[in-house]
């Protein structure tokens, strides 16, 4: 250590010709624990290679753009796709099983099969429609009023409204309620009312797995984004990449500044998305607010919250860095001095 | 310093660039290496700084054998070592402090080091007042100038140099050949390949010729 603080002129004496007047070059790194060393030399790297992204900020910006646009869109649609499972779930709460009752099954058995379905936890209210109550709705309904009133007896059952409990927002949990309330005694049938519940969550799930297509081609694409970027700048630096190699710079060193680019490509670029997937929401959040109004709704459409802005990070920094470490692993080595 | 065994380097294709050349640069000692264009004095250069590996026999440098030298160890035996190029080899995009820097950065030195030990090696060269210049405002004496001062910041063990007077004129070349005089009696061995005869013979040092790739002279 203390040689290595000795100025870089030994001496204006005559030193003798074989002292080793340089021997502590050999001696290799500075006089700095390791942690701390490779802490400042990630820094360097991280620095620098962010001075030079802000060199030509016109081609950043635009490289960060397009991964911007291609993060956004998986993350558009899955909040998008977030919004409607939500709002399905509120009309799931509300869809109800109706259980028709057996003809001739009296007022007070059909009390005693309500309780008993009362009783259940996964049902959150039942409510009993008579023969009468039921053929007087739908005499209000249908508007086959007169042509019911030619009728000299009432063909309607007994049914029983089941509303299941909140909590069982699933198709699958519906469906076994329906099985178990069709088990019950003086049961004739229960059915689903809102079959198209079903369709839509079939429909959905297409636009879940569709999104998941897409998040995967668009993440494809920004590896090539950032792998190409970096193959251009390990090009553009070749001659810097040869010196540094002849003055010792080990591959590590080497390669740092590139992957920071990678990094700081893809924070960018999640910064971006982030601002996008905003952008549109304001966008649409009048018209759908207004529309939600139509329909009696209070319904809002949810933004991003912390937790995915910061997955949408988290993809973009790590897809940056892969993109970068593909890019290097493949070309870097090929850059020898000659 | 550095040991030559009958070291043969042959291209693909056949041509032979270096045919059983030996020899022993002592620890301290200064040569130059001449020879005609094709000779062979930038591949035995090359040989030395691990840019090419040898066909057959051994190169020893610092008593260390460099066909065992794997390749993540080669940045290391690269430290031991400064290079002169014919061409710079300048970083133009960094001023002249940052680009004689740059051995230390890699090697990781400290902040107040780095001022130090750069601009020490600057006053050597007498170009400490242009630190902060970019190289291409630097006339080609001065770019070759600060191209020793980055080869010799790190006081590597072994100073290599490869033309570099090939652009200078003989009052540049001369001033140029006295800073490796210097360094060498500072206790850097120092090894310059030229064909420069006239200045070879001026500086009245060991001498190595090479000749179609065999080692037809040595002075000592």
């Amino acid at each position: 250590m203390s040689r290595r603080r000795a100025p870089v002129r030994p001496s204006h004496s005559k030193s003798p010709k074989t002292a080793p007047a340089a021997k502590a070059a050999t001696a290799g790194a500075a006089a700095r624990p390791a942690l701390l060393t490779l802490l400042v030399r990630h820094a360097h790297g991280g620095l620098y290679s962010l001075g030079q992204l802000a060199r030509a900020p016109l081609s950043t910006l635009m490289t960060a753009a397009v991964i911007g646009i291609a993060l956004a869109m998986p993350t558009g649609l899955h909040l998008l796709l977030g919004n409607a499972r939500q709002l399905t779930a509120g009309w799931d709460a509300s869809a109800h099983v109706s259980v028709y009752l057996k003809q001739g099954v009296g007022a007070e058995d059909a009390e005693h099969t309500a309780q008993t379905v009362r009783g259940r936890n996964d049902v959150a209210q039942v409510r009993y429609l008579s023969p009468d109550d039921a053929l007087a709705e739908f005499r209000r309904l249908s508007g086959f009023g007169d042509a019911l009133s030619a009728l000299d007896q009432n063909p309607l059952p007994g049914v029983l409204v089941v509303r299941p409990a909140a909590t069982n927002g699933t198709p699958g949990d519906i469906d076994a309620l329906v099985q178990a309330l069709r088990k019950l005694p003086g049961v004739e049938a229960a059915q689903l009312d809102v079959q198209w519940v079903k369709r839509l969550y079939a429909i959905m799930e297409i636009g879940r797995r569709g999104v998941l297509v897409l998040a995967s081609l668009l993440s494809l694409a920004v590896l090539l984004i950032v792998g190409n970027t970096i193959r251009l700048a390990i090009q553009n630096g070749r001659d810097e990449i040869e010196i540094m190699k002849l003055i010792g710079g080990t591959d590590a060193f080497i390669r740092r500044p590139f992957l920071y680019t990678g990094i700081w490509l893809g924070v960018m670029g999640s910064g971006i998305a982030w601002a996008l997937v905003n952008l549109s929401l304001w966008a649409l959040e009048g018209p759908v607010s207004r529309l939600a109004g139509l329909y009696g709704s209070g319904f809002r459409l949810t933004g991003l919250d912390l937790s995915a802005a910061a997955a949408v990070l988290a993809v973009g920094t790590l897809l940056g860095l892969s993109g970068a470490g593909i890019a290097v692993g493949r070309h870097l080595r090929a850059v020898e001095p000659a | 310093m550095i040991r030559f065994d009958a070291v043969c380097k042959s291209y693909r294709g056949g041509f032979e660039a270096l045919r059983g050349v030996s020899f022993h640069l002592a620890a301290g000692e200064i040569a130059f290496l001449t020879g005609h264009s094709g000779a062979g004095k930038s591949t035995l250069l090359k040989l030395v700084a691990l840019i090419e590996r040898s066909t057959r026999g051994q190169v020893l440098i610092d008593g260390q054998n460099l066909s065992r030298v794997s390749r993540r160890q080669v940045p290391y035996v690269r430290r031991k070592i400064g290079m002169v190029f014919q061409d710079h080899r300048l970083l133009h995009d960094r001023t002249v402090f940052d680009n004689v820097a740059l051995p230390l950065v890699i090697a990781g030195y400290r902040h107040r080091e780095i001022g130090r030990r750069v601009r020490a090696a600057l006053d050597k060269v007498s170009l400490l007042s242009k630190e902060r210049l970019y190289p291409v405002t630097l006339s080609g004496g001065e770019q070759q100038r600060v191209g020793i001062a980055r080869a010799v910041v790190h006081k590597p063990l072994l100073l290599l140099a490869d033309e570099p007077t090939g652009n200078l004129d003989p009052d540049l070349s001369w001033e140029i050949m006295g800073l490796f005089g210097q360094f060498n009696r500072f206790g850097v061995t120092v090894l310059v390949a030229t064909h420069d005869v006239d200045l070879i013979r001026r500086m009245g040092e060991r001498v190595l010729v090479l000749s179609h790739g065999e080692l037809a002279g040595d002075t000592r």
